[in-house]
């Protein structure tokens, strides 16, 4: 049987499988449907430092192969994370967590890592810095290589576990961004978060999404995130988080063979709750199919 | 696979029958397993092929045996499962949400229904009289050849001594001309209400009773993933931030902020 496992700035996953942050939740709502401790690893919910309640309602709507989102952050705060959910998690599972971090300043970014930075189970920090739905902060860090790379640096200065930044794919060139990052000390990156866009209710004649826009998500944009995979793994030397539409063990696969070290699970999970289990029961037998003794050898395979 | 499930919610539902029942409303019946039901105003989440996202629709009634949506054609998803035929099958996900809490209402149920807010008081109505307990029935729609299920609440009645049912139409061509609220009159003996349709009506209901008179409420969100994983269907209530999906459908009046 071919050895699923991987590795992210020199810690292991047991296979590189993670839910993507905002469709797991904190673990709660999966742990009674299967057993998450299978998971690689898991991103949890976007924290920033104050409670969100996010975006009016409705804030969800339907796509070919897709979905809109402009949930827009909403999360308990830093404080309750650490405080009630963390102690939680830790529970109900027993790997490493990666801490998705957002903020609407680099301060706020600073003060999130420099708190979550105590978490001992917290093993990655993911800093959000594409996050379509909010209009202060979010996004505006992740569209220009300055100020990418200005957070990136203050959150380096006040952590020592390995900072992915999460890059946004609403820019004109991704490469710019990530280099950008990695120049101010990134340890990897995740790509690619939402695509920005919109639905309009014919029969109302107005947006389906009460914020107007929200970030697209689902098998529909996968084609795209390999391709930026593709293009980041060429113009950076740090590990990638490969994610974007990923919905079988195929794409997990084809995101690896783009350049990703490890993939993150995002829209199909809130459409099969069972997704995660499913692929990574399936990735052994489909490496043995492929002739893949080891996933991690076909990491960037596809750059020949 | 099996020894990492811990509880199975996607299951597979056979069409029983799917029939329209009023203008655009259709009513299906479905087989197949629904132990995962603990309450009447549950919902379940229907995968349609063709269409990325599940739909999420109140269940009316359920038994060992399957269990019976109505449903209301407003969109392409809809639009496809009133096509689906008998024999058809569906995955779903199964038992989710909070519910309608019987054992904490009163002697006395008023039961309102708005539009396609109608169905789940249909199973509540049959698990109130079950109990013993009395109840009355407003149903609102917007003109007569939108109502549905009039008569099968009246039938509930028939062994209990029967049951009062009024139907509120907004243009007149059936029952009272006005919402469900221009109904109410007389009925100031119920100890509770249970309520199920668009936020207006929900609303004009709560300043109705004006904290006179507990209620649950359940409430409509468009939903991403049903069971509390997208956060997509928030509500802010009295006790923080809540998802329709997995906190609700069902909260009590008091804990709302209408």
């Amino acid at each position: 049987m071919a050895d699923i496992s991987t590795e992210l700035s020199g810690k292991r996953l047991d296979n590189p499988i993670i839910p993507a942050s905002g469709t797991f939740g904190f673990g709660a709502e999966f742990k009674n449907l299967y057993d998450i401790n299978i998971l690689g690893s898991f991103s949890f919910k976007g924290t920033t430092k104050e409670p969100r309640f996010g975006n009016p309602t409705p804030r969800i709507a339907e796509c070919r192969e897709g979905m809109i989102n402009s949930v827009g952050l909403a999360n308990p705060g830093i404080d309750k994370v650490i405080s009630e959910e963390l102690p939680q998690l830790r529970k109900i599972f027993h790997k490493p967590i990666i801490a998705n971090i957002s903020g609407f300043s680099v301060d706020e970014y600073k003060y999130c890592c420099e708190r979550i930075n105590k978490e001992e189970q917290v093993e990655i920090i993911e800093v959000n810095i594409s996050c379509p739905n909010v209009h202060a902060g979010g996004m505006a860090f992740g569209t220009s290589p300055d100020a990418a790379a200005e957070v990136t640096a203050a959150v380096k200065s006040v952590t020592d576990k390995p900072v992915y930044m999460k890059l946004s794919p609403n820019v004109t060139s991704i490469t710019d961004i990530a280099m950008a990052c990695e120049a101010a000390g990134a340890d990897g990156i995740s790509l690619i978060n939402t695509l920005l866009g919109m639905r309009i209710d014919i029969r109302r004649g107005r947006p389906v999404i009460a914020n107007k826009m929200g970030g697209f998500s689902g098998p529909a944009i996968f084609p795209v995130a390999v391709r930026m995979v593709y293009q980041v793994y060429d113009a950076v030397n740090i590990p990638i988080i490969g994610m974007g539409g990923v919905s079988t063990a195929e794409d997990v696969i084809e995101m690896m063979m783009a350049g990703a070290s490890a993939v993150e699970i995002g829209a199909q999970n809130l459409v099969d709750p069972y997704v995660c289990p499913k692929i990574i029961e399936r990735l052994p037998g489909l490496c043995d199919e492929l002739g893949i003794e080891k996933i991690s050898n076909i990491i960037g395979k596809a750059h020949g | 696979m099996e020894d990492i499930i811990k509880k199975q919610i996607d299951r597979e539902l056979t069409i029983v029958s799917n029939e329209q029942t009023a203008y655009k409303v259709f009513k299906m019946v479905l087989k197949g397993d629904t132990s995962l039901f603990t309450a009447p105003g549950q919902f379940i989440n229907i995968k349609l092929p063709g269409f990325y996202l599940r739909r999420p629709i109140s269940v009316s009634d359920y038994d060992s045996e399957g269990l019976t949506i109505i449903y209301k054609v407003v969109g392409n998803g809809t639009d496809y499962l009133s096509t689906m035929k008998a024999g058809d099958t569906l995955s779903c996900l199964m038992g989710l949400g909070n519910g309608f809490s019987v054992e904490a209402c009163g002697d006395h149920v008023l039961l309102v229904g708005g539009g396609v807010g109608t169905p789940p008081m249909y199973g509540l109505a049959k698990a109130l009289i079950g109990m013993g307990k009395k109840v009355s029935v407003v149903l609102g729609f917007n003109s007569a050849a939108d109502v549905f299920y009039e008569e099968e609440f009246k039938a509930l009645g028939k062994e209990s001594g029967g049951i009062e049912v009024r139907v509120a139409t907004v243009d007149g061509s059936y029952g009272t001309k006005g919402f469900v609220t221009d109904c109410l009159e007389g009925l100031d003996d119920i100890t509770d209400y249970c309520a199920c349709g668009p936020m207006p009506m929900l609303k004009a209901l709560y300043r109705y009773y004006d904290g006179k008179k507990c209620g649950q409420l359940s409430f409509e969100e468009r939903m991403g993933c049903g069971f509390g994983a997208c956060v997509g269907c928030s509500i802010s209530t009295n006790s923080g931030f809540k998802k329709v999906c997995k906190d609700g459908p069902v909260f009590s009046s008091e804990d709302v902020m209408l």
